[in-house]
């Protein structure tokens, strides 16, 4: 595979804990790449490596063929937007965008900077402060500010969750739109699992600083090779020593047909969601499972005995 | 409540009103009146004192303070800004670093001019010193001069601009000096485009807090200056013992002070957040 | 971002020209010679020291001024603090502010010139009293200035509590926000008495006859040429100030 930026085998230790354990990846040009993972996974300081904000312990990172491990950030043509922005107060928006563009002695700054903020929607907004835009418009000066300087590969840490929750979901969508038009390689740091699935081109999910497992999307969620990748990815209920998820979980009055495997249960408690509802029943030997069923199907009474089943096909075989 | 604060800050009011306020009335009161013959002070009142300041000895002395004080704050800032810099990146050992500036601060102003004194004058080390090994004949005059005079002040003063300049690199967002060297920024144009502009404050308020007390200084400019140095302090003090004018030394006190509060307003409407 | 060794050494720089002439200067105090040229080991000038009785008299003046100054400053002080917590005085705050940055030698002829005129009518002369009165005065703004920065770290609700569990507001300043503050008292004490020993411009113009300071007498000596004298009396401040210092530290931490 052609790669643009390449790990191999990156290790930072602290003398106190191992943040960042032989992580090895690759990275393809254009790709939108997200590493997931809990808070503390290593997935921060695996950026801040590539950024050049710390040197590795061990290991290689290659950019565009080239060791640029040992490389001052400032040598690196990565560049990062972070998580609280880190826009310069005292600069209006056109002097943070353009801060890059002086300092490489770059020419037409002008019209660089008036396409980014074009591009990011923020014409108009030239003259203002950080302090007096809103928190999505800071989002964007930050991803302006970066990507006008066409660099190999941008690094996102985590740059949807200070903004609020309504606003998350669309400012996503923007920002998968922007990279496709202007075909940087992302690398998109997030804990949030729904972000990650709904934006990525493939994903990788870090734990412990390790790498456990990288895919698209739909490999990792339908195809997840430990319990922690397929937990970490939606919920599962664990059954024999083999996953299931809520929605392949069925609930029924009468045992199911073959192909299937079934248990008795009875209802614990049922939450109305809208879209679905979801049920918790109760196994014999008093482990608990939820199961999402279409609110049509929910004709059930706390209490009831019922039958817990689910297809084999469904059945996630874990480590 | 407002019974027991009234009583808990009427004490204040007192000391404020008998020992500052009160003062302060009766100079001014002086600085319009006139010397009496035997140096004592006697009507008819008169704007005399004010006008004399107009004269050129007197405004030489008024811009040599102001001189003076401005180099002592310049040298202030070139010492203590990197200075600030190193001890905000110390990481655990700070607060050591930081009492180490603070430290000399709490020993006798007096014991750290006297330190210069003994360093510097015909017989001190540094003279005494460079003759012996010959690379002198005669000592070098070190003290008595307005050299020796920035030297005590920016000596005495340092940690009043160390300490604001401090506070401000230590709230620093670091986040904003990694995104700059990311954006292709080398160290120095880190410091010059990011660093100083948003310690703006810190080096005004430092600045201030230097230039202030340099401008009024008189222990310094008398025992290092020397009769040379005279500073708008030397002036004061000496209208009241050697000259015995006191209606014109009192004019000169209020007139210092009037600067002092206008630089001070200047500044506070700046920052709109005093120290109190 | 890295430590760089260029800020390093001009940190260490600075460091030297911050504690070098001190050294110095202590280091010249144990020289047998009363020149600076180093001639050997003594402690003679610490026995002169002791021997001198204007120094040994105003070292005990200044003690006796730096203390009821700092005492009196500290109660005025920690209760204006206090006061103005409650609720601002733009005013008085304002005052004490004035009082800090006005130059000492203004501050010293206007106590001077008003003493005098305190003469006039009452005939009470200079002395001890308008030592430490004058002391008092210009201490107060510095206890003001720390006690209210420690104050600012204290939550308000627990007087509110206090109040509500049946105590009165003297009572609940005195269990509930004095305790917490009493650390910022202390420190702010300390910096009254440093402030008051050490003050050489103001006291000089408004002591009597008998109430000679150590600084004072310092002063004249200086004036007068190097003396070793001063470089023992010196060290011996900067130690008894240090070791202050380190007490009241070692206190406050624990």
């Amino acid at each position: 595979m052609e790669c643009v930026l390449e790990l191999r085998e990156v290790s930072k230790h602290y003398p106190t804990h191992r943040a960042v354990h032989s992580l090895s990846l690759s990275i393809a040009p254009g790709e939108f790449f997200s590493l997931l993972g809990p808070s503390g996974c290593g997935k921060t300081t695996t950026l801040r490596l590539i950024a050049g904000f710390e040197e590795p312990t061990s290991g290689q990172i290659r950019l565009k063929g080239a060791d640029i491990q040992h490389l001052k950030p400032y040598q690196r043509n990565v560049s990062t937007v972070f998580q609280n922005y880190a826009l310069f107060p005292h600069l209006t928006v056109q002097q943070n965008v353009e801060f890059g563009l002086r300092r490489k002695g770059e020419n037409h700054i002008d019209r660089r900077v008036r396409e980014v903020l074009e591009l990011v929607q923020l014409a108009g907004k030239e003259a203002r402060h950080p302090s007096e835009i809103s928190g999505g418009e800071r989002q964007r000066v930050a991803l302006a500010r970066s990507l006008v300087l066409a660099p190999d590969v941008l690094l996102l840490d985590e740059p949807l969750s200070a903004l609020d929750p309504n606003l998350r979901k669309q400012v996503r969508a923007e920002l998968k739109n922007i990279q496709r038009r202007v075909g940087i390689t992302f690398l998109f740091v997030t804990h949030d699992q729904e972000e990650a699935l709904s934006m990525s081109d493939r994903l990788a999910v870090m734990n412990g600083g390790e790498l456990q497992q990288v895919g698209t999307p739909e490999d990792l969620y339908l195809r997840p090779r430990t319990r922690f990748v397929a937990s970490f990815l939606g919920a599962l209920n664990w059954i024999d020593g083999v996953g299931v998820r809520p929605e392949t979980t069925r609930i029924s009055k009468q045992p199911a047909g073959s192909d299937t495997r079934s248990r008795p249960a009875t209802i614990l408690q049922s939450t109305f969601l809208g879209n679905v509802v979801h049920v918790e029943v109760r196994l014999a030997d008093g482990q608990t499972l939820v199961a999402e069923v279409a609110h049509h199907d929910n004709s059930f009474a706390i209490g009831d005995p019922v039958h817990v089943w689910w297809r084999h096909s469904d059945e996630l075989t874990l480590e | 409540m407002n019974r027991l604060r009234a009583w808990f800050l009427a004490p204040a009011w007192v000391v404020m009103l008998s020992l500052f306020f009160a003062p302060l009335a009766i100079i001014l009161a002086y600085s319009f009146e006139t010397r009496g013959p035997y140096g004592g002070i006697s009507l008819p009142w008169s704007i005399e004192s004010y006008q004399r300041l107009a004269d050129p000895i007197y405004l030489v002395i008024l811009w040599r303070s102001f001189w003076i004080a401005g180099l002592a704050t310049a040298g202030c800032l070139l010492l203590g800004f990197p200075l600030a810099l190193f001890i905000s990146r110390a990481g655990k050992r700070k607060n050591l670093y930081l009492s180490l500036v603070i430290l000399p601060f709490w020993t006798s102003f007096l014991v750290r001019t006297y330190a210069w004194m003994f360093l510097l004058r015909d017989t001190g080390l540094i003279n005494t010193t460079l003759q012996k090994i010959g690379l002198i004949h005669d000592p070098l005059p070190l003290l008595y001069n307005d050299g020796a005079v920035i030297l005590g002040l920016v000596y005495g003063y340092l940690p009043f601009m160390v300490l604001p300049l401090y506070a401000t690199l230590e709230r620093l967002d670091r986040n904003l000096l990694e995104a700059a060297a990311d954006l292709g920024a080398r160290p120095w144009a880190t410091l010059t485009q990011v660093v100083m502009p948003l310690c703006a404050p810190g080096i005004r308020a430092g600045a201030i807090l230097v230039f202030i007390p340099c401008l009024g200084a008189y222990l310094t400019p008398d025992l290092l200056g020397g009769g040379k140095s005279v500073m708008i302090g030397n002036l004061i003090q000496n209208q009241f013992t050697t000259a015995r004018d006191w209606p014109f030394g009192s004019a000169v006190s209020l007139t210092l002070m009037a600067i002092v509060m206008l630089l001070l307003i200047a500044s506070i409407r700046r920052e709109k957040d005093g120290l109190l | 971002m890295k430590r760089s060794r260029g800020l390093a050494t001009y940190a260490i720089g600075a460091y030297m020209f911050l504690h070098v002439p001190l050294l110095i200067l202590a280091a010249f105090s144990f020289n047998r010679s009363r020149f600076t040229v180093w001639e050997g080991f003594s402690l003679s000038w610490y026995a002169a020291v002791f021997r001198d009785s204007q120094l040994t008299e105003a070292s005990w003046n200044s003690l006796v001024i730096a203390v009821v100054a700092t005492v009196v400053a500290t109660i005025i002080g920690t209760l204006c603090a206090y006061g103005l917590w409650k609720r601002s005085s733009p005013v008085l705050a304002g005052s004490l502010y004035l009082s800090l940055v006005t130059p000492e030698i203004v501050t010293g002829i206007s106590l001077l010139a008003f003493y005098q005129w305190i003469f006039r009518f009452l005939r009470v002369p200079l002395g001890m009293h308008t030592v430490i009165l004058a002391h008092v005065s210009f201490s107060i703004a510095y206890v003001v200035i720390v006690v209210t920065a420690r104050l600012r770290t204290v939550d308000g609700q627990l007087e509110e509590a206090a109040l509500d569990l049946g105590a009165n507001e003297w009572q609940a300043f005195r269990y509930v926000t004095l305790p917490a503050i009493w650390p910022g008292v202390i420190s702010a004490a300390l910096l009254a008495f440093t402030v008051s020993f050490d003050d050489y411009v103001i006291t000089s113009l408004v002591a009597g006859v008998d109430s000679e300071t150590l600084p004072m007498v310092i002063y004249a000596i200086a004036r007068r040429g190097v003396n070793p004298v001063v470089n023992a009396i010196s060290a011996l401040i900067v130690v008894a100030f240090g070791t202050l210092i380190l007490i009241s530290e070692r206190l406050r931490s624990t």
